[in-house]
């Protein structure tokens, strides 16, 4: 019989805080933690404003040799497992080492190292590269680096799957559980997309909004971006009552899709097929979910596609459910987009509070959705669902259930 | 409209989606050229090289014709550049 999954063991860095604890207490209040960009000259972008990681000192995390072989994407990632597993209080015993993963998400990987590097080629005439570029670059640096700190040596890998990949990474490691591969896993994802040449790329695909994320608002003008990383410790049920450990939610299940139809216009087929597909895995009827944490980019494209998506799921029933996007405040940290709303989830579902849609202005009758505007909302919904829809199409979504 | 203006910009959007030049008229819809969105922020880039200028988001994300494409072209450059200046100075991380 497949194993009940758990999560004991949150770790978020993000423009929310530090730590899960920041990071709860401002989607709890709605605040948002964008603001002017300061990591790359706003002066040579259309858009002025970022969700940055703030007060991020990596001294305080690592020691010098430490930071010479991680890219700040890469740190975002050790931050969060650190804090995930000391909440946790999971113990890696030798056994557990060997029946443990870690499985990460990241869309870019390390772009400022690489920037970097190549700047000092073509710019500055330099013949020859810094050898940590390849090490520091690579997507599965943050992954690798999490396995030697806990001396994981069971399954260890990193999916890139655009703005999908943190969704991808924690069913793949919920399910790598369920299915008795492994005993527990430190799954979730990091993203540090702030170079240069990154940010002029995206300037150029025309999404990025010159004010503010406005999430379903009829005057959303696009997304803002973000950076971060979260990590969760997941666990067989068995094992998390075994040693006592507290208990934030249950996944229960998993879905994912591709639209199969274009690289950049989202379609509502696929992101509904992996709804269900969550609710199918989590063996649920729809009218039991009662939240459910948006992709919500605030494009034009994006917002009503999503809400036509969960009306095809849901029939009359969506007017019931609380639908936010917390990229209203925490921004779009692409790769570890899911996990950042992943533990935003647990901790609505464990909190008993929706957290808002910020910066909202204006109904958009295209978005006809309870989007929990401004304000967090007391709720106590038993399931709860996380979307992650990205480019190229592929559409991954996770479910949770509240914990008694 | 100035003709020569107009005939510059078809030559550019009908290079960047590799038409046939004669398939690209003032009065083509993007529609029937099967130009999408992600079409549509292609052919501002290859606008924004051939005249050498930054075309800002607003004002271009209703565009749906050739037409309206070619108006707001002139618009821009009639105008005169503002926001960035070309060839910035290099990023400092």
């Amino acid at each position: 019989m497949a194993r009940r999954v758990v999560v004991t063991g949150v770790g978020v860095i993000s423009a929310l805080g530090n730590n899960a604890a920041d990071f709860w207490q401002a989607l709890a209040e709605g605040r948002s933690g964008i603001g002017p960009m300061t990591l790359v000259n706003p002066a040579l972008l259309r858009f002025p404003n970022a969700a940055e990681v703030k007060g991020y000192d990596p001294a305080l995390y690592f020691c010098n040799k430490e930071t010479d072989f991680l890219d700040r994407f890469a740190q975002f990632a050790v931050v969060a497992a650190r804090e995930a597993v000391r909440d946790a209080g999971i113990e890696w015993t030798p056994e557990l080492r060997e029946r443990g993963a870690v499985v990460t998400g990241s869309c870019v990987g390390g772009k400022s190292t690489e920037d970097e590097g190549f700047q000092n080629l073509y710019e500055f005439k330099r013949p020859r590269c810094n050898p940590l570029t390849i090490p520091r670059t690579m997507e599965n640096a943050g992954a690798s680096h999490i396995s030697i700190e806990n001396h994981i040596t069971g399954p260890v890998y990193t999916v890139s799957t655009a703005c999908s990949s943190s969704n991808h990474a924690i069913g793949q490691a919920f399910w790598l559980v369920r299915n008795g591969v492994v005993d527990a896993a430190i799954t979730g994802g990091s993203e540090a997309p702030f170079s240069y040449g990154n940010l002029k790329a995206w300037e150029a695909m025309r999404v990025v909004a010159q004010d503010t994320c406005r999430p379903f608002s009829k005057t959303r003008r696009g997304m803002i971006l973000g950076e971060g990383g979260a990590m969760m410790v997941i666990e067989s049920l068995e094992a998390a009552q075994a040693r006592g450990a507290r208990i934030y939610a249950e996944i229960v299940g998993f879905g994912m899709s591709s639209d199969a139809h274009h690289l950049t216009q989202p379609s509502m087929e696929g992101p509904a097929r992996a709804m269900r597909g969550a609710l199918c895995d989590a063996g649920i009827a729809p009218d039991r979910v009662g939240y459910i944490n948006a992709h919500g980019t605030a494009t034009p494209a994006n917002d009503p596609t999503e809400a036509g998506a969960i009306h095809m799921v849901f029939g009359p029933h969506a007017d019931s459910i609380g639908v936010s996007s917390t990229k209203s405040m925490h921004g779009h940290a692409l790769g570890a987009a899911g996990a950042i709303e992943a533990v935003a989830t647990v901790l609505a579902l464990r909190n008993h509070l929706l957290p808002p849609t910020t910066n909202f202005e204006e109904r958009d009758p295209q978005c006809e959705l309870d989007v929990v505007p401004n304000q967090a909302r007391p709720a106590e919904p038993e399931f709860a669902l996380s979307n992650s829809f990205a480019f190229g199409g592929l559409n991954a979504v996770l479910a949770f259930r509240r914990w008694e | 409209m100035s003709e020569e203006l107009t005939q510059r910009i078809l030559k550019v959007i009908a290079d960047s989606q590799k038409l046939p030049p004669e398939k690209v008229t003032i009065d083509s819809t993007f529609e029937e050229l099967g130009i999408d969105s992600l079409d549509g922020v292609n052919i501002l880039f290859a606008l924004e090289n051939e005249f050498n200028i930054n075309i800002p988001d607003e004002g271009v994300q209703g565009i749906r014709s050739i037409r309206q494409m070619v108006e707001a072209l002139e618009k821009l450059l009639a105008g005169g550049q503002s926001g960035q200046s070309e060839a910035p100075a290099p990023a400092q991380p």
